[in-house]
């Protein structure tokens, strides 16, 4: 065992640091918000220095794989076991502890300008409901404490040791979610369809919660098989040796082995939490959360908890080799993937694309797991934290511009109507049509590209990213390995979907970043909209370092034997997690290059680019002469070029193949009308007659009970209460308080006593 | 020597004297020199039973002392109950004496 670098006993305090902040900020700080959000800052910037000085110190020590760094304590009695309080440090939790607290902290400093910390509070700004442009957020305390809760949810969660620690975190995780998505609790919208935060925040907790009491029972019947919960455990040759041979026999399925069921069963979590199909209709409405929320916890870090869940328990779904686990799990992976990216390609809210869009992405992860290409999953890992946070960072700071751009033309300077097009969408006069003016929309976007430059550089920089952009962007190197892997090992399908799913990933970048940036303003928020406010110092700096790690860290995983620049690379990412990959006996070793996934990897990025640029690089908006600085009055003016030739296909995919009704229908309703039979059933039919029926019967033998005690027992009482108080007062006249009288009493007993001693025989 | 039953039906006749005031005087002094009768009664059995059994243990005598003893402060605390009854009721009849009637 090598020597341990000292800095590593600092490693259970990293979720501990920004709990910290979590808990002063709660008690005591919440009223500055500026000191609020200094605590957080400080707290996940502390454990984000600390981090990386652990993370770079391990990059030195020989056999680290071999040899994670575990540190534990007896913590809670279960059986006859103890199950520890307990953290490990391991290449893989190292690769997360790199990229985790790392993109907090960035998202922590964006979060002050968006949150607008430093300026006035709004007259007329609500609690629960996000602030006019130039105000503060009423409960900007609130949102810095959640965070930093989440943070230490999430940094606790990549260190775990052992089941209950991970599901501990992951619990915290989910929490957090819920409470950040519906932070604009006030929130509501004149539209009755469109979800509320609130319920948006409901609906992502009830939706993880399906998946995640189905991997609680995969946890409570791994506990049942091996007797442990610790990951070291667990993974022992032997245990996973035994758990892939000892089989159960189902109805229906017969024999499966318990590696196979409890895999599934766990897998079940990472869904929910990953928003895999079928439980992926949460993530999009969890865009109701302010954007930090939707970078931080719905793109870069918490969703990646699935992805991270599985690769932890890696070994356990491969113990049977090639086993129905796996299988399943890239049959959900790959059908996510393409599912998604099909439904990202219609959408028109801007957030809402990136939803889909990291859906499809992790998809991507689980195929990637799903075939046994397990490097390649863990870099795709990091790499999409980065770039998806920057492009979700990089629409949240458009919709601020637009915002501004709004506010200005709606309760500002009046200038808009002197140039002939304030009646565009919005109209000062009429405050009720100015709340409809929706931020989100990209068809109230277009030509923001030189308002706002630096949002719109490092989105386009994360825009390539995720389609993959060759050679340059970090998605490139990702998605080929995922591709390169599915290719070797002959999953022919997975393949052909992947790189559809990639194309049309693309597409949509492409359609995206053309329609909220180029072309002509469509209304007068977007000609007004700007990036000069003093909050968009805070934003912008986190975007422009994202922007670079979204180039850079595509760097660590070039794979050594790609075609020239492969001379220069030595691949560090694969070198450092080998060692765990042979530990815990994950194939990890490098794939022979092929061209065939690399032609296709090019011709889909490009590919798509290319088409996504033709088809929309000019769009139709009849009616409306943009070029004339004519504006739309409502967005659906906007033509979407697609409408038409994909005609009902677009139908469908617009309402995201009808799964928010279909479950609507089934489990909202079903779960509705269960409720009403059930009321039915209780109150009227059966339970409440039968509750009923006990209360009569109930009365009328305790009628008899009175009865009986009144006239027997109650008589019974009184009647020896009556002869007592008789005899008394028969007794009572000898009672004359006459000393001598008593004494005549006593003298006459003892002579009566004394003579029937004498007299009477012996 | 005088025999033992003689003194046994002295203190005997002693006794029915001081029984007789004790239950039938009607002023509670008479009452309390009854009472001191009856005790001397006892009083002389007890003597006369020490002198006739063994002489050498002075039980008897020890007891007749202190019955003496008791009876003194008998007498005293009935006394002050009587004047305390007397100032109360100006009367130490004991016929109109029944405060303890239940």
């Amino acid at each position: 065992m090598p020597e341990t670098p000292a800095i590593f006993h600092l490693l259970p305090i990293l979720p501990f640091l920004p709990l910290a902040a979590f808990v002063v900020i709660v008690l005591w700080a919440h009223r500055s918000k500026k000191l609020s959000a200094g605590i957080a800052i400080g707290g996940i910037g502390l454990s984000w220095i600390i981090s990386w000085a652990i993370v770079f110190s391990s990059f030195r020590l020989e056999s680290f794989g071999e040899h994670p760094f575990r540190v534990f304590r007896d913590w809670l009695p279960i059986g006859r076991a103890w199950q520890a309080f307990g953290f490990a440090l391991d290449p893989l939790s190292a690769a997360m502890l790199f990229m985790v607290p790392f993109i907090c902290l960035l998202i922590f400093i964006y979060a002050v300008g968006y949150m607008g910390v430093g300026k006035p509070l709004g007259l007329h700004d609500e609690r629960g409901k996000p602030a006019e442009p130039g105000n503060v957020d009423k409960l900007a305390s609130r949102f810095f404490a959640y965070i930093a809760l989440f943070a230490a949810g999430m940094i606790g969660l990549i260190l775990a040791d052992n089941l209950i620690m991970f599901l501990i975190f992951w619990e915290l995780m989910g929490l957090c979610s819920y409470l950040l998505i519906g932070f604009w609790f006030a929130r509501s919208y004149d539209d009755p369809k469109k979800i509320t935060p609130k319920e948006a925040g409901l609906k992502a907790f009830l939706t993880t919660r399906v998946g995640d009491t189905i991997m609680l029972a995969g946890i409570f019947l791994l506990y049942a098989q091996t007797n442990s919960l610790s990951f070291a455990d667990i993974f022992r040759p032997a245990m996973l040796e035994q758990l892939a041979t000892s089989t159960v026999n189902l109805p229906l399925l017969g024999a499966v082995s318990w590696a196979t069921i409890i895999g599934i069963l766990i897998f079940f979590g990472a869904m929910g939490k990953s928003a895999q199909f079928p439980l992926h209709v949460w993530l999009p409405d969890a865009m109701e959360g302010p954007t930090p929320v939707s970078a931080l916890i719905h793109a870069a870090t918490m969703v990646s908890a699935g992805v991270y869940l599985v690769i932890r328990t890696f070994p356990l779904m491969q113990a049977v080799d090639h086993g129905p686990a796996l299988q399943f799990i890239a049959i959900i992976g790959t059908f996510t993937a393409f599912f998604a990216a099909s439904i990202a390609v219609t959408q028109n809210d801007i957030k809402k694309v990136l939803a889909y869009s990291t859906i499809s992405q992790l998809g991507f992860m689980f195929a990637a797991l799903g075939i046994g290409a397990y490097m390649a999953a863990i870099f795709h890992l990091l790499t999409h934290a980065f770039f998806k946070a920057l492009l979700f960072l990089g629409s949240g700071s458009v919709i601020h511009g637009m915002e501004h751009g709004h506010h200005e033309t709606a309760h500002g300077h009046g200038d808009a109507e002197t140039r002939g097009h304030g009646e565009a969408a919005v109209s000062p006069h009429h405050p009720g049509a100015a709340s409809s003016f929706d931020p989100q929309d990209m068809r109230n976007m277009g030509g923001l590209f030189h308002k706002m430059p630096r949002t719109a550089w490092t989105f386009l920089i994360g825009g390539l990213a995720l389609s993959g952009f060759p050679i340059v962007t970090a998605g490139f190197w990702s998605k080929d390995e995922i591709l390169a892997d599915a290719w070797a090992h002959g999953h022919n399908i997975v393949f052909v979907v992947l790189a559809f799913s990639a194309l049309l990933t693309a597409f949509y970048t492409m359609r995206q970043i053309l329609m909220t940036f180029f072309g002509k303003p469509r209304t007068a928020a977007a000609a007004h909209a700007n990036e000069h406010d003093s909050i968009f110092t805070w934003m912008t700096i986190p975007l422009m370092i994202l922007a670079v790690c979204a180039v850079a860290v595509g760097w660590v995983g070039i794979p050594t034997t790609f075609p020239i620049l492969g001379n220069f690379s030595t691949n560090p990412l694969e070198h450092y997690i080998a060692g765990l990959g042979e530990a815990l006996r994950i194939e990890v070793a490098e794939l022979p290059f092929n061209r065939v996934p690399l032609a296709t990897s090019l011709i889909v990025a490009l590919g798509g680019l290319l088409v996504g640029w033709l088809i929309y690089r000019k769009v139709r908006t009849p009616g409306v002469n943009l070029a004339q600085g004519e504006q739309l009055t409502a967005p659906e003016q906007f033509v979407d070029p697609l409408e038409r030739p994909l005609g009902p296909v677009y139908r469908v995919l617009k309402n995201k193949y009808y799964f928010d009704e279909l479950y609507g229908k089934v489990f909202v309703k079903g779960t509705q009308r269960l409720a009403n039979w059930l009321y039915r059933f209780d109150d009227l039919w059966v339970i409440d007659p039968i509750v009923d029926g006990v209360g009569k019967v109930g009365r009328r033998l305790s009628e008899i009970g009175q009865w009986f005690d009144t006239h027997v027992v109650d008589a019974a009482v009184n009647g020896v209460g009556a002869i007592t108080g008789w005899f008394g007062s028969a007794v009572r006249v000898i009672q004359t308080g006459k000393a001598q009288n008593y004494l005549l009493v006593a003298l006459v007993t003892v002579s009566v006593l004394l003579g029937a001693f004498l007299l009477l025989p012996k | 020597m005088v025999p033992l039953t003689w003194y046994l039906i002295l203190a005997a006749g002693l006794f029915c004297v001081g029984a007789f005031g004790a239950l039938a005087r009607r002023n509670a002094v008479g009452v309390l020199m009854g009472i001191e009768l009856m005790l001397n009664a006892v009083n002389i059995n007890l003597v006369a039973f020490w002198r006739y059994t063994d002489v050498s243990r002075t039980t008897g005598q020890m007891f007749a002392i202190f019955v003496i003893a008791v009876a003194a402060a008998e007498a005293a605390v009935g006394l002050a109950l009587l004047i305390a009854i007397y100032r109360q009721r100006n009367t130490v009849n004991v016929e109109e004496l029944d405060l303890m009637k239940g």
